[in-house]
């Protein structure tokens, strides 16, 4: 073991744990590329920016706390739904719209949090998986209020601060995704680096120690839950006011499943995890699509199976244990 | 003066198997017990139940004079009860110093804040690297845990437990596993806990029990089967035959 390494006190170990990384500035800085480099493509990147929000917050619960959802698009929905309607009849200002969405699908959160805290495993799974396939039918049948099948219709969001006007070409919907999930991002990098972050940390990697040191699990887990619903919210009433529409697709066990595949594909467990496999899930249905538009989930399987086998942290983790190798030589 | 934990005509089933049968025992403050009896005699199980990981069918456990029996394990750690496991039961991918100080964070009820560092809370890190350097741990504080050596991975059960704070701690076979040469370092660790402590520790090897426990219990098919100091425990002849002398002759 090596004697000499410079004298680091644990504080500053532990703060040394969430500096920003040079990496992360050109990640961030390459987000703004599609404004000049893909124009044609700016609905997509806003499509892009929206599920890594989702994926983000599916991230804080199964990623940092182990707590695996299937069900997690009832609160991506709740948030839709909630931000069309709000805008159909109180009105179409963005914020409040969306601070209503997020609010509603954290309100939604909370409650079923007190199930989820309980269970794991096999069970856990189903119960989400439960919750997901109700809050759709509930969405479904309520036709007077959702549309149903046919979707929410007569979304009309006011220009943004009053000025901005989402255009057909999607400049204000890029903008104000991209910059929601950033401040998400922020969010979320606080709460993992923080004594709660920790704590999430804790129950994923030793769920029974943690009531033998004191901790009352299920309150962490309740409370990790609700900010995740809460962020789900976010995105999918930003969803509803970029595309001024809410379907069903929105609430759906396809959603669901696809975030997982999402996170999985990227690397649970790491900030990062959630918005890369977004982006390579995203941009490969739009070009696998274009080939074959039935079929295109079959690559999606292939890539799946493939980074599951080799990576089993996602490609993230692969990508992090090639350039640790690499940087021991 | 009021004993540390008492358990008061405790029973369990698991079916028709009785693992616990009308334990009483008496823990006064600062002692150091011994419990032993020989393997499926329920030491494990009355450590689960004195910790509320499982519920006793009948009786009583009081900690500090207050009834804690129906008390989930969370609420009576922080009332001052904290245990170790026998098979290591860590935080693999968290390294010694997150543990520790995730279970400081626990006992100081800031373990819900979410929005500071977790590297600002200065007092709270410098306590558990002092709880780490006491334990000879503080050099591998950086290590994740499952790449620690077995050995240090028992002391770290110790440390979690210590960082809680508690006033009385069972140790269920802290030296499990660990090679004999080396499980003297892992009781040097015991013996220098605090005076104040409580502690009631599972231990198989009998020069161990002789040498740091004042007083010992025995456990036999979920049920008391003697109780004494040492020298007493050492001559009792039902003792010799079901546990001491078994052992001597294998």
């Amino acid at each position: 073991m090596a004697t000499s390494t410079q004298p680091v006190t644990p504080q500053l170990w532990l703060r040394q744990q969430c500096r920003w990384h040079p990496l992360e500035i050109v990640f961030w800085l390459s987000t703004l590329l599609p404004f000049f480099l893909f124009p044609n493509y700016l609905s997509l990147a806003s499509q892009i920016a929206i599920t890594a929000m989702f994926a983000l917050s599916l991230d804080l619960i199964l990623g940092y706390a182990g707590v695996v959802s299937l069900g997690h698009a009832a609160f991506f929905g709740i948030g839709a739904y909630g931000a069309g309607l709000f805008s159909i009849h109180v009105w179409g200002e963005p914020f409040t719209g969306l601070l209503f969405g997020g609010l509603i699908a954290g309100i939604a959160g909370y409650i079923t949090s007190f199930i989820v805290a309980r269970f794991r495993h096999l069970t856990l799974i189903m119960i989400t998986l439960g919750i997901g396939l109700m809050a759709h039918e509930i969405a479904n049948k309520a036709h007077s209020l959702t549309g149903g099948s046919d979707g929410l219709q007569g979304v009309k969001i006011q220009p943004l601060f009053g000025v901005f006007k989402f255009d057909l070409y999607g400049y204000v919907a890029y903008s104000y995704s991209l910059a929601a999930l950033f401040i998400a991002f922020l969010a979320v990098r606080r709460i993992v680096n923080s004594p709660f972050g920790l704590a999430l940390r804790g129950i994923r990697e030793n769920w029974t120690r943690m009531p033998a040191i004191g901790a009352d699990r299920p309150a962490h887990i309740r409370k990790a839950y609700t900010i995740a619903a809460v962020l789900a919210g976010f995105a999918g009433a930003i969803l509803t006011q970029t595309t001024q529409s809410a379907a069903l697709e929105s609430i759906s066990f396809g959603r669901s499943a696809d975030v997982l595949v999402m996170l999985v594909l990227g690397g649970a467990g790491r900030l990062y995890g959630g918005l890369i496999g977004a982006t390579i899930f995203m941009v490969a249905r739009d070009q696998f699509s274009g080939i074959a538009p039935q079929y295109w989930y079959f690559w999606i399987g292939v890539l799946l199976i493939v980074v599951v086998m080799f990576m089993p942290n996602g490609i993230l983790g692969g990508l992090s244990y090639i350039y640790a190798r690499w940087r021991r030589k | 003066m009021t004993a540390a934990l008492t358990t008061a005509g405790l029973n369990k089933k698991f079916g028709s198997l009785v693992v616990a049968n009308n334990i009483n025992i008496t823990l006064p403050q600062g002692v150091r017990y011994a419990l032993i009896g020989p393997n499926g005699a329920g030491k494990t199980t009355l450590i689960n139940l004195m910790t509320g990981m499982l519920a006793p069918d009948q009786g009583e456990i009081t900690l500090g004079g207050e009834t804690i029996t129906t008390l989930p394990p969370q609420q009576r750690v922080q009332r001052g009860l904290a245990r170790t496991f026998q098979i290591n039961t860590l935080f693999p991918g968290l390294n010694a110093l997150e543990a520790v100080t995730l279970a400081i964070n626990e006992r100081e009820k800031v373990s819900g804040q979410f929005w500071k560092n977790v590297g600002g809370y200065s007092a709270i890190i410098d306590e558990a690297h002092a709880i780490l350097k006491r334990l000879r741990l503080g050099d591998a504080c950086y290590q994740q845990t499952r790449e620690m050596p077995y050995g240090r991975q028992r002391l770290l059960e110790i440390a979690l437990a210590l960082a809680t704070r508690p006033k009385v701690l069972l140790l269920d076979e802290p030296a499990a596993g660990v090679p004999q040469e080396e499980s003297g370092e892992v009781f040097e660790a015991v013996a220098g806990l605090s005076s104040d402590l409580t502690l009631l520790f599972i231990e198989h090897d009998m020069h161990v029990v002789f040498r740091f426990a004042s007083h010992i219990i025995v456990l036999v098919g979920g049920a008391i089967f003697a109780e004494g100091p040492p020298s007493e425990i050492s001559q009792h002849p039902g003792v010799r035959e079901v546990y001491l002398g078994k052992r001597k002759h294998g």
